[in-house]
């Protein structure tokens, strides 16, 4: 995580900054797709709370900056294509 | 210093006008009694064309509180009025608009807390919410209630201190009681309270920021202490526009005003109205030979601990009276009186004396007890009962 100077009050003077603030660290379970199974149905991309899911041309792929583990793809997802894994730190 | 009028109006009133003179520009508020004719009065201001804001008639003081913290957060002077459970209420509110550093002005109209519920004078609802980091001031009498809120505006404001500020004038005592006041001209008002321009960033669609964020484990403990160091400072600040404040309208005010305190054996410290009866009672009690002095706390928050020290640090002892109390323990400018002294080599003997709540009328009588029973315990040389509850109806006693 990118360290910055507190200011008054917290008021963060750049606008749409929290991208850069990586909150994936905060996770112990990790999804693992099978590209294979995934039948672009796409209930990921919807449910995930984070907006980690990215759309990619033959599937998803998740973008563990930000996934915090939670594993409600694993439980939407149809076809099993998402398991969650323990996460080795 | 300019001309003033004279006009005799209710306190709720005298705060209406002290808010109308700053020229708000948003009023978000919710009719509580005994303070709703100050929400009353606002929007009277607003249909007759002399006040330009905006009114938010909003669906509870939580929104109310809300509204506020949106409104400030733009650059706009914002100002409201509550009591009671209203401040309850918005109790979640006061801590955000505090941690975000928004000079919000809200006057009080101090009301007891159910249960039982009760409308009448009490200061439990603002003390109760004196961790919130607000910057607390009480009125003795209702042209204090109009000036201190022109002077809320003005230090709340500063840009040393950034912080919100509850102005309180005591339920009925002062909210529905007619009174005498001198009312300062607008312009002078004007001058002596800048356009409000927050230096520290403000909402607007052309330069968007962020407020209101999260603070992490990694900065906000920090960040409180920013918060912390602000109101901690700000009594230097409060001094120095007191000072301008008397030299622009001819009205002294202090944190601590001490009445006849210099060569007194025994001081009672006090809070809002009560402190005319104090006055009054301590003159009675001089003409008897009695060395026995006053002093009248202005501001709560931040506790002026400095001046409570100059002022009581040579007495024998200190009758810190409370119109509140924190079960379990007393009353909290008790407290915080006791905790002031904790490190002093010398420190005068404290008694607590809770007394007048929920609208229970003080008379001089109880301050001349006051006197004798800490006077008895500075005789005795230790303090048997550090908290006594007085002016019991005790028919009603089971």
């Amino acid at each position: 995580m990118s360290k910055v100077k507190i200011t008054i009050g917290g008021i963060n003077k750049k606008a749409g900054s929290s991208k850069e603030y990586k909150t994936g660290s905060w996770r112990t379970m990790k999804p693992e797709v099978d590209i294979e199974k995934c039948i672009q149905c796409l209930k990921c991309f919807d449910y995930c709370p984070d907006g980690a899911v990215k759309k990619i041309e033959d599937g998803i792929e998740i973008d563990l900056d930000y996934c915090k583990g939670c594993g409600i793809c694993e439980r939407e997802c149809p076809v099993d294509a998402i398991v969650m894994l323990e996460e080795e730190k | 210093m300019g001309e003033q009028k004279g006009m005799t109006i209710q306190g709720n009133m005298a705060t209406a006008l002290g808010a109308k003179l700053c020229e708000p520009d948003v009023i978000p508020a919710y009719p509580i009694t005994p303070s709703t004719l100050f929400p009353e009065k606002i929007s009277e201001y607003i249909a007759d064309g002399e006040l330009d804001a905006e009114m938010i008639r909003v669906e509870s003081e939580h929104s109310a509180m809300s509204a506020c913290i949106g409104a400030s957060s733009t650059g706009a002077r914002t100002c409201t009025a509550s009591a009671s459970q209203g401040i309850a209420l918005m109790h979640e509110m006061l801590f955000i608009a505090a941690g975000m550093r928004l000079p919000i002005v809200m006057a009080v109209g101090n009301r007891a807390l159910s249960a039982p519920i009760n409308i009448w004078a009490d200061h439990q609802d603002s003390v109760s919410s004196r961790d919130s980091g607000w910057m607390q001031f009480y009125a003795e009498k209702n042209q204090e209630g109009l000036d201190l809120m022109i002077l809320a505006f003005r230090i709340a404001e500063d840009e040393r201190v950034l912080l919100p500020a509850m102005v309180g004038i005591d339920g009925f005592v002062l909210t529905h009681t007619v009174e005498g006041v001198q009312v300062p001209a607008k312009e002078d008002v004007q001058d002596f309270l800048p356009p409000y321009e927050p230096p520290h960033g403000k909402l607007d669609p052309e330069d968007p920021m962020t407020f209101g964020s999260l603070g992490t484990p990694e900065y906000y403990q920090e960040l409180k202490y920013d918060q912390t160091e602000a109101i901690e400072k700000a009594p230097e600040v409060i001094d120095e526009i007191f000072d301008e404040f008397e030299e622009e309208f001819g009205r002294e005010y202090n944190r601590i005003t001490p009445y006849k305190c210099e060569d007194a054996d025994i001081i009672l410290l006090t809070m809002g109205s009560m402190s005319g009866t104090a006055r009054a009672a301590v003159d009675e009690m001089r003409e008897e030979g009695k060395k026995v002095g006053m002093a009248k706390m202005t501001v709560f928050r931040p506790f002026p601990s400095d001046l409570l020290k100059e002022i009581a640090g040579d007495a024998d002892g200190l009758a810190v009276v409370d119109r509140n109390i924190s079960p379990g323990f007393g009353g909290a400018i008790f407290a915080e009186s006791a905790g002031t002294f904790i490190n002093e080599s010398k420190s005068p003997l404290m008694k607590n004396f809770i007394i007048g709540l929920g609208g229970r009328e003080i008379f001089k009588e109880n301050f001349k007890e006051m006197y004798e029973k800490t006077k008895e315990a500075v005789e005795a040389g230790e303090v048997k009962k550090p908290v006594e509850w007085l002016n019991m109806n005790e028919d009603v006693m089971r």
